[in-house]
């Protein structure tokens, strides 16, 4: 595998990982899917219809690449911690993408009950993957404190902004050596292109995708976007100036 | 036959048994079912436990499952 994305001890081919929320119905969203080449899709854990209709989310996300369960919509560590562990019984993984949301209107995370759940989940032994405000020092604390990446968000959950603070996403590249997983916030394309010509690792990308007019093709530009995003960064983008640097040569000049 | 108050997924409601296993049963959850996590009163139970544990009345049982999400 050419340049392997390394998450949790694991190797993955692709830098797009997708969730699975909000398609306009279950057919779009498996070829959404299968047109991004993302090989891990989000999950939520919620209650189940107790009048006996079951969710078929899973066996059918299951069958296509890896579930990450998420614990969106917790706004305490112990909730969220508790949503982990039963998202690792339903499914049988230790991975959980950990969302401790500080309100409703920002969906901002709760910073001291996000670095309270993380520390408590990975002393339980799982692979923590915390999604986290644009900033380095909370990063830096979820590094140190064992998470298996850190998930900065590019702009509010689903907002569609785009990379509101890409130099904060640039220092965090800078400053930590976990994986960097920009989540949140992605709009469209480019935005995906530019998160990984940072140098981030991944992004993952929901709304975007779901709530495009085409999410196929959505899916479809978002997997080429993160594939040019990469080869980008790879690459190594030149110097920015301030005046032209001529790219044709200066010798040879009829008329001198 | 045994009634007790729970409160299952958040809802008070008198149920028939106390047996975890026979109240999910009831629910069409039986421990076979893939995709599926149980905990009462806040703990996780392994579904190896369902047959074995008894409810008590005003326990809280929660039953859940993975569903598209971000």
């Amino acid at each position: 595998m050419d340049d392997p994305f390394n998450l949790g001890g694991e190797r993955f081919a692709s830098r797009l990982l997708m969730g699975s929320a909000g398609f306009p119905n279950q057919q779009v969203m498996l070829d959404a899917l299968d047109a991004s080449g993302a090989e891990i899709v989000t999950v939520a854990i919620r209650r189940i219809n107790l009048s006996g209709q079951h969710e078929e989310t899973a066996a059918v996300l299951g069958a296509r690449g890896r579930l990450l369960p998420n614990t969106a919509g917790c706004y305490t560590a112990r909730d969220a911690v508790l949503t982990a562990q039963l998202a690792r019984e339903a499914l049988g993984t230790n991975w959980i993408k950990l969302e401790v949301i500080g309100d409703r209107h920002t969906l901002y995370p709760d910073v001291p009950e996000l670095l309270a759940a993380a520390g408590e989940l990975v002393q339980a032994g799982f692979v923590v993957l915390p999604y986290c405000n644009d900033d380095p020092i909370t990063c830096r604390k979820l590094a140190d404190l064992g998470c298996a990446a850190v998930m900065p968000l590019a702009a509010p959950i689903g907002s569609g902004m785009g990379l509101i603070n890409r130099y904060n996403l640039a220092i965090i590249r800078d400053r930590i050596e976990v994986p960097v997983v920009v989540d949140a916030g992605i709009g469209t394309a480019s935005d995906a292109a530019i998160a990984l010509e940072l140098g981030c690792d991944a992004v993952l990308v929901n709304s975007a995708i779901a709530k495009a007019r085409r999410p196929v093709l959505m899916a479809d530009a978002m997997r080429r976007a993160v594939e040019a995003g990469r080869l980008a960064w790879r690459a190594g983008r030149i110097p920015q100036l301030h005046h032209a640097e001529a790219s044709s040569p200066e010798a040879g000049l009829i008329g001198t | 036959m045994t009634s007790i108050a729970i409160i299952l997924n958040g809802a008070e409601m008198t149920v028939e048994t106390t047996s975890l296993a026979q109240l999910l049963a009831d629910r069409g959850v039986d421990e076979r079912q893939r995709f599926v996590a149980v905990a009462v009163n806040n703990l996780v139970m392994p579904r190896s436990e369902w047959a074995s544990v008894r409810l008590a009345a005003g326990d809280r049982v929660e039953i859940v499952q993975p569903m598209k999400g971000g």
